[in-house]
């Protein structure tokens, strides 16, 4: 039916055809010809990049949207190369991939699932879009993961750290390279029973949603496990910008210990209320109170400024680490945009060379073929050491770190510093745990589309 | 013809032939060309003007008619779609239950916070309804998400699990929501030279919804229901005087209008089976309020045209970004072409919240009555006699 005629009769005609088309839902479904959807026919092969570019998360966006860039000047063979020539598996030339070279569009999500699933959408149906990458939030990467499950498009998630992501809402086309809140916990343990003996009382703040819930629910347990004792957990509002009237109570609760699950705005204004009480100063049943923030980031490290010095928490990845393919990937990162990578732009740069890698490896785009590559890989070179994608899940098993908010910052980026990497063996678990949805979290079928 | 007067039959048959065409319409550049950015034509967009057309046709129903500005319409949006994701979940991905359902929860809802609220008018009905939209969205965020009553899911929105009961679900019919067992995914596509149209199932289900919600808005309006909701907004305490009861009918106007939130709502969820909690924040409280603005309060075809231009800018203009940018000024030299790149940066991308409000301003400057008013003023430019005709009866009936 591909006409060039295109008169205003010729118009007509078609669309009186494509009418008829219409009303005979056979033609109807099995009318694409591809093998799968969006499957690439030219020269290019296109990615979309949903990231929050306004909003609460935007300033992390926009360094996922940098790192996303620089991914794709390196599998183009621009640029010094950055992790290619660190990365374990050699299948990438710097020639695009698979031949065709990379092409991208962009997408806001807003940090708002309904706003998320529209971009991907518009991304996949308008802009021919193969795989969709990014993200700052787990409601918005398990939204977007849904979609692409249902369109039958890979979606390698950007920073998500509930549990759910790779837990209860697991989809077969999505993988995620960041870590998550019962990592973290388990990294975290261990350190918190060195610094601070093991008998504790804890008193958790969290942000009251999905996310909040599984970190509060992974350190419980985790914190528990050796010995502490939780005396009481609040749920805070997310919008909540004053954080007084919750921290008041924690003094007078015999808690020793206080746990912020907050994340971004959230964690500055907690954190920054705490210090302003002078917890950090108090001697509560005969120790040295203490704070502990279980998901760190280089951006709120930032805005919490002096607030944060000496308090423990935990990263999927640290530009200060000291291994090939993280030195290769800050070279390439510090020359092109005159800073340090963040966290979230770490393992956005990761999933983009990754699904790059698999595609090579799978010599094909299909979202099967690629999952198939991707299930059980293991690599090293992009900057967090060794690192399996497991198949059971999509969840990347690597260390963690954990670090510290650093007591004499030499300059501006210098916010962190890492206190231990927890190996992978720590941190590892069975993937029908009963906090990643138990027996009946499944993957499904991968959807490859049309 | 339809029971309609000639002008409002012209104006139908118009809508008609704009929505049936739009996959044409709204694809007018050339698939490799550079102007293909500006294409809107793809079923997600096309969806999503008719759906925020019918929320604004319904809203412009109690706003443009009565004069209540209620700014917390974006509850019955999301009420309505929890309810059609629940009738998903719990029953079968057939739309007609879901969307009947969403349309019945949303006047459930319409009619208890309307009562209230009702009880006030002007800027304190405007708060109050704001604060029942507030207190909804927290509901659906935290209160009723956790995890021993999980009614809405929270941040990350209600979905439909594979071991959900979906008790009228049989094997052979698409895994997502249908209309009898056609998906409102199914797609037709249709090359013609550089040109590529999509024609979508989904998209033609809401075309189809909304011209019957654009025919009864009509109706509605030609009526001596709306004759009596336009006193309300001319003048209610002079209406009291003459010893009538305007509550009923204002009540009326809000219910039907709320049932149409809903209606928008639960075809939202039934083009994409999963309901946000951010469907009810008062932003998008505010959207609907401006595209009523922005398209014409009062008049039939203004917010329609209202919803467009912001879906339009929120999923076109946001996606313009620098390398786009740069391809089109690439014909510059070096310097010019950075200069120009710069200097429209900030409005394009994620700027595009910047353009709208300008358009805005400019708006209800120079235009105060909507995109509608700009499309008469041209017309006048071309028909001399009929200028003053046409200007002597927008002058006779404010209201529209």
């Amino acid at each position: 039916m591909s006409k060039s005629n295109f008169t205003r009769r010729g118009v007509l005609k078609t669309s009186a055809i494509a009418g008829a088309g219409v009303a005979l839902p056979t033609i109807f479904t099995a009318s694409s010809a591809a093998a799968y959807t969006n499957e690439p026919t030219g020269s290019t092969v296109t990615l979309g990049f949903n990231v929050p570019q306004t909003g609460p998360y935007a300033d992390e966006g926009n360094d996922e949207l940098l790192a996303q860039q620089l991914a794709v000047e390196h599998l183009n063979g621009k640029g010094d190369g950055g992790c290619l020539n660190t990365f374990t598996s050699k299948a990438l030339k710097g020639n695009g991939i698979l031949g065709k070279k990379v092409e991208f569009v962009t997408g806001d999500t807003q940090t708002k699932s309904d706003a998320a699933r529209a971009s991907a959408k518009s991304m996949i149906e308008k802009d021919g879009a193969i795989m969709i990458n990014g993200g700052s939030s787990s409601g918005v990467a398990v939204a977007v993961q849904g979609l692409c499950q249902e369109a039958g498009i890979v979606f390698m998630a950007g920073l998500t750290h509930s549990n759910d992501t790779t837990g209860k809402d697991r989809k077969a086309n999505g993988f995620r390279h960041f870590f998550n809140a019962y990592m973290s916990a388990a990294a975290l343990a261990p350190v918190l029973a060195k610094e601070f003996g093991t008998d504790r009382k804890t008193y958790h703040l969290t942000a009251d949603y999905t996310w909040g819930w599984t970190q509060e629910e992974s350190i419980k347990a985790a914190t528990e496990a050796m010995g502490w004792e939780t005396v009481n957990a609040v749920k805070t509002p997310l919008a909540a910008t004053d954080f007084s009237s919750y921290i008041a109570p924690v003094l007078n609760s015999g808690a020793d210990v206080l746990v912020l699950n907050h994340y971004g705005g959230n964690m500055i204004n907690s954190l920054t209320n705490a210090v302003q009480f002078g917890l950090l100063d108090k001697q509560v049943n005969g120790k040295d109170f203490q704070i502990v923030v279980p998901l760190y980031s280089e951006l709120m490290a930032a805005g919490a400024g002096e607030n944060i010095k000496g308090v423990l928490g935990s990263m999927n990845y640290n530009w200060q680490l000291d291994n090939a393919g993280s030195k290769a990937f800050v070279k390439s990162f510090g020359e092109k945009y005159g800073k340090p990578p963040s966290n979230s732009a770490q393992t956005c740069y990761a999933q983009v060379l990754l699904y790059a890698d698999a595609c090579e490896r799978a010599g094909t785009f299909n979202p099967c073929g690629v999952g198939d590559a991707l299930e059980g890989f293991e690599f090293d070179g992009l900057g967090n050491g060794p690192t399996l994608y497991r198949a059971d899940d999509h969840q990347c098993f690597k260390d963690v770190l954990v670090v510290r908010g650093a007591q004499n910052p030499t300059n501006q980026y210098d916010t962190l510093e890492i206190v231990e990497k927890t190996p992978v063996e720590q941190v590892t678990y069975p993937p029908d745990h009963p906090m990643f949805g138990g027996k009946d979290a499944s993957l499904g079928e991968c959807n490859p589309g049309a | 013809m339809f029971g309609l007067n000639k002008k409002d039959g012209l104006l139908f048959l118009v809508v008609i032939a704009i929505t049936l065409l739009a996959p044409f319409l709204l694809n007018p550049f050339p698939e490799n060309s550079g102007m293909a950015q500006f294409n809107a034509g793809y079923p997600d967009l096309l969806q999503r003007f008719a759906i925020y057309g019918i929320f604004a046709i319904g809203f412009n129903i109690l706003f443009g008619l009565t004069g209540y500005l209620s700014f917390g319409h974006a509850a019955f949006l999301g009420v309505g779609s929890y309810a059609a994701v629940w009738m998903f979940k719990l029953f079968t991905y057939n739309v007609v239950p879901a969307i009947a359902f969403a349309m019945i929860v949303a006047a459930i809802f319409s009619v208890l916070i309307g009562y209230i609220s009702l009880r006030r008018s002007g800027i304190y009905f405007a708060i109050l309804t704001l604060a029942f939209a507030q207190m909804s969205f927290a509901l659906a965020y935290s209160v009723l998400s956790n995890p021993k009553f999980n009614l809405t899911n929270g941040e990350t929105g209600l979905q439909v699990y594979s071991n959900d009961p979906q008790m009228f679900h049989r094997d052979g019919l698409p895994n997502l929501p249908h209309i009898f067992g056609l998906s409102v995914r199914a797609s037709y596509e249709l090359e013609l030279g550089g040109w590529s149209f999509t024609f979508n199932v989904g998209y033609y289900l809401c075309a189809l919804i909304m011209l019957i919600a654009f025919y009864f808005a009509i109706r509605l309006f030609r009526s001596p229901f709306g004759m009596m909701l336009r006193a309300i907004k001319s003048n209610n305490t002079r209406m009291t005087y003459t010893g009538l009861n305007a509550k009923p009918y204002a009540l009326a106007a809000f219910v039907i209008s709320g049932m149409y939130a809903g209606l928008a709502g639960g075809l939202l969820a039934a083009m994409d089976p999963l309901a946000g909690a951010e469907r009810m924040f008062w932003t998008a409280s505010g959207e609907v309020v401006l595209m009523t603005i922005l398209g014409g309060a009062g008049t039939l075809i203004g917010p329609v045209l209202g919803a467009g231009l912001i879906k339009y800018m929120e999923n076109i203009v946001s996606k313009i970004n620098d390398n786009v940018l740069h391809q089109w000024f690439a014909f510059l030299p070096d310097g010019m072409e950075d200069f120009m790149v710069t200097i429209i940066h900030p409005f394009v991308g994620k700027g595009w919240n910047l353009t709208l409000g300008m358009i805005f301003v400019l708006v209800v400057i120079f235009l105060p009555g909507g995109l509608v008013e700009g499309g008469q003023r041209i017309a006048r430019l071309f028909t001399g006699k009929k200028a003053r005709a046409a200007e002597k009866s927008s002058q006779s009936t404010p209201a529209e």
